[in-house]
């Protein structure tokens, strides 16, 4: 793998205790994303992939949330990080994008304030200097006529233009990470493929590292080197896009694709994964998907699957994969 | 016994009274404008949501509305349903005006049903799944014993057994599960027509497939007609016979699903294909197909609404609104570019015999 690594996560578990329930939202997760390199974690929701996301900025609600393993942000302990650090570390080398950004950005402040206010929060620059750096930056997105949109409020844009001053925002101390976290599932279709654009342009260009969390396959498709299929908590299938488009070797996974409905489908009937993801407070023993999965045998319920390596980055935990010789 | 038939012996089966020829819904003209009043700096103005739709679904068929939001398909399906006045227009259903002596709106509204996207808020939280599906035939005079009968029924025809869920209350169903229940609710009237608005768009993949299915399936055995909106035009190309593309209140391009879907005429519509992702990591692009946001409904762009984003447009696109011109059988477009002689340079000559 080239570069350095910027996250490394072992056996990261994370659970949600309140006095109810106990629920398993990540249930060991191995990976590794190295500098420059976008990776999707693609799952339905209650899959847990927000989860997995907002651990890596300690953003998870503090009082409920159990976190076990290891897991290392750009070189920091993220079990064991003091709060002084935390803050140090968010918004300056890793930085995050949301799906709502009428919720994400404050709507009494100027997108512009916005802006400069977390560069002078992190390099305290003088509020001319910052207010440059915002202008810079709201071109860098493509926000057009981008001077006058500087002095406007969040409900003043278009839905596409609101996410693009988010991408700003987290853009503005040049971050090593970005977090996205299906940035642009509220978008319409249109704008939506400008936006995914953008963000791959500005990733090549700036050299970060992305992880991108989404349910959309064809998200995916346009933007990952890598996908990790989630499911239940656990990492089912992972490997290079191409690879797990093509060839998927994880019964959810084939499911996955062959029912999302694409072109040249018109008239046939849509392969469905009967019944529903689980409930991650009781999950299933053994492998989460074999109350679903139409191939499972009584293997699949003894234990978890381990991860059967195909190749250096692929893999899947599925009993019927078999390692490469 | 099918579930269909059985459903027949009570309630009156409505008559088709305009025979197969005769199109289920016909929308002529419809307008609605919202006005803007007051506000704290005293503006005022109007939201054209919807400026002059003409269509027809023909008995049977499957009619999508795609387009982007604010382009006015909900406002729409929400007139076509009769829950929102309209400004101008007309609605006929089945060869009777909606709202008419001949079809009151009471009638009307058992024979059209709708299903909503968000399944929690669309179903009261405190009645059972039973209580709310048996809501609609209690309402129009059957006896409670027989209506919870009905729903069980409807819940059979939905894939959900009524002993397992009848008695349960919304918030203890999965969202799946919650849009299986509005859908057996709006099949509770024995309707004739469904108006389906975004009905998968909040669920997840696997389980929009298991929907999907269902609905063709019930289409079939209640002999259905669909209205089908949605933004995602993956899942329109799948269940739609004919398509119609809206833009900032207008048809942009209507005609059978095949010849939107392969030959779209329409810039907007062409752009809006090539905007879907590929799933195809080799077929990535680099320049989207279309640049900025769909423009603001409260002051849309004069003539064509939608020249500000066309790469094709012209002076003439800004003078005059274009025709709807047809291109093949039903298949029509509103562009100056495929209209004859309209002034565009790319419109065809007509030459005089």
């Amino acid at each position: 793998m080239s570069g350095d690594i910027l996250v490394r996560a072992r056996d990261l578990s994370i659970e949600f205790v309140s006095p109810d329930a106990t629920v398993q939202a990540v249930n060991g997760v191995d990976f590794d994303l190295a500098e420059k390199e976008a990776l999707c974690i693609l799952g339905e929701s209650g899959s847990g992939k927000s989860v997995t996301l907002r651990s890596l900025l300690r953003l998870n609600p503090p009082k409920k949330t159990v976190m076990s393993g290891s897991l290392s942000v750009c070189g920091e302990d993220m079990l064991t990080i003091s709060d002084a650090k935390l803050n140090s570390l968010r918004g300056r080398l890793v930085s995050m994008i949301f799906q709502e950004p009428m919720t994400a950005l404050d709507p009494v402040f100027t997108i512009g304030r916005q802006i400069a206010e977390t560069i002078i929060r992190h390099e305290g620059i003088s509020r001319g200097e910052a207010d440059r750096r915002a202008l810079d930056l709201l071109e860098l997105v493509q926000i057009p006529s981008a001077k006058r949109r500087l002095a406007a409020y969040p409900h003043e844009l278009s839905g596409g233009l609101r996410q693009r001053a988010m991408i700003a925002i987290a853009l503005s101390c040049r971050p090593k990470l970005l977090l996205a976290d299906e940035p642009t599932t509220a978008l319409d279709a249109t704008v939506q493929i400008q936006v995914l654009l953008l963000l791959h342009k500005l990733q090549q260009e700036l050299g970060m590292g992305i992880i991108f969390v989404t349910h959309d396959l064809g998200v995916a498709g346009e933007i990952a080197d890598r996908i990790a299929v989630m499911y239940a908590g656990r990492f089912v299938e992972e490997g290079p896009v191409r690879d797990v488009m093509r060839q998927p070797m994880h019964p959810y996974t084939r499911g996955l694709l062959g029912a999302t409905v694409h072109a040249g489908m018109r008239g046939k009937r849509l392969t469905t994964i009967p019944g529903a993801p689980p409930d991650l407070s009781d999950l299933p023993p053994g492998c989460a998907f074999a109350p679903r999965c139409s191939e499972a045998t009584r293997s699949c319920t003894a234990d978890v699957p381990a991860l059967h390596k195909l190749g250096p980055e692929r893999g899947a935990r599925c009993v019927l994969v078999e390692d490469a010789a | 016994m099918s579930i269909a038939e059985r459903l027949k012996q009570d309630l009156s089966e409505l008559p088709d009274r305009g025979g197969p020829a005769q199109p289920l819904l016909i929308v002529r003209d419809l307008v609605k404008h919202f006005p803007i009043k007051g506000g704290l700096f005293g503006r005022s103005g109007m939201v054209q949501a919807v400026d002059g739709l003409d269509f027809e679904i023909r008995k049977g068929e499957t009619l999508g509305i795609v387009g982007e939001s604010g382009c006015g398909k909900s406002t729409a399906s929400r007139l076509i349903m009769a829950l929102l006045g309209m400004t101008r227009g007309e609605i006929i259903f089945d060869g009777e005006a909606v709202g008419s002596r001949a079809l009151p709106l009471k009638e009307y509204r058992r024979q059209v049903q709708m299903v909503f996207q968000d399944s929690y808020a669309s179903l009261n939280p405190r009645l059972t799944i039973e209580e709310s599906i048996a809501f609609g035939p209690m309402v129009h005079g059957l006896a409670r014993s027989a209506a919870i009968q009905r729903a069980h029924e409807l819940l059979v025809a939905v894939g959900m057994a009524p002993g397992q869920f009848g008695r349960r209350f919304p918030h203890e169903l999965s969202g799946g599960q919650r849009q299986r229940i509005n859908i057996a609710r709006a099949l509770a009237l024995r309707p004739r027509m469904l108006i389906l608005d975004e009905p998968v768009s909040a669920l997840d993949k696997s389980v929009e497939a298991q929907v999907l299915n269902m609905l063709v399936d019930l289409k079939d055995e209640f002999g259905l007609t669909y209205l089908f909106i949605s933004h995602d035009l993956n899942v329109v190309q799948h269940i739609a016979d004919r398509v119609l593309v809206m833009y900032l209140g207008r048809i942009a391009e209507i005609g059978p699903v095949d010849g939107i879907f392969d030959q779209p005429q329409h810039p907007y519509t062409q752009a809006l294909l090539a905007s879907r992702p590929s799933m195809d990591p080799d077929l990535r692009r680099t320049e989207p197909p279309i640049t900025g946001d769909p423009p603001n409904p409260v002051n849309p762009p004069s003539g064509c609404r939608f020249r500000t984003r066309c790469r094709i447009a012209e002076d003439i696109c800004a003078h005059s609104v274009p025709a709807m011109t047809t291109v093949q059988g039903l298949h029509q477009v509103a562009c100056h570019a495929v209209e004859p002689e309209s002034g565009h340079s790319l419109a065809p000559q007509e030459f005089a015999a």
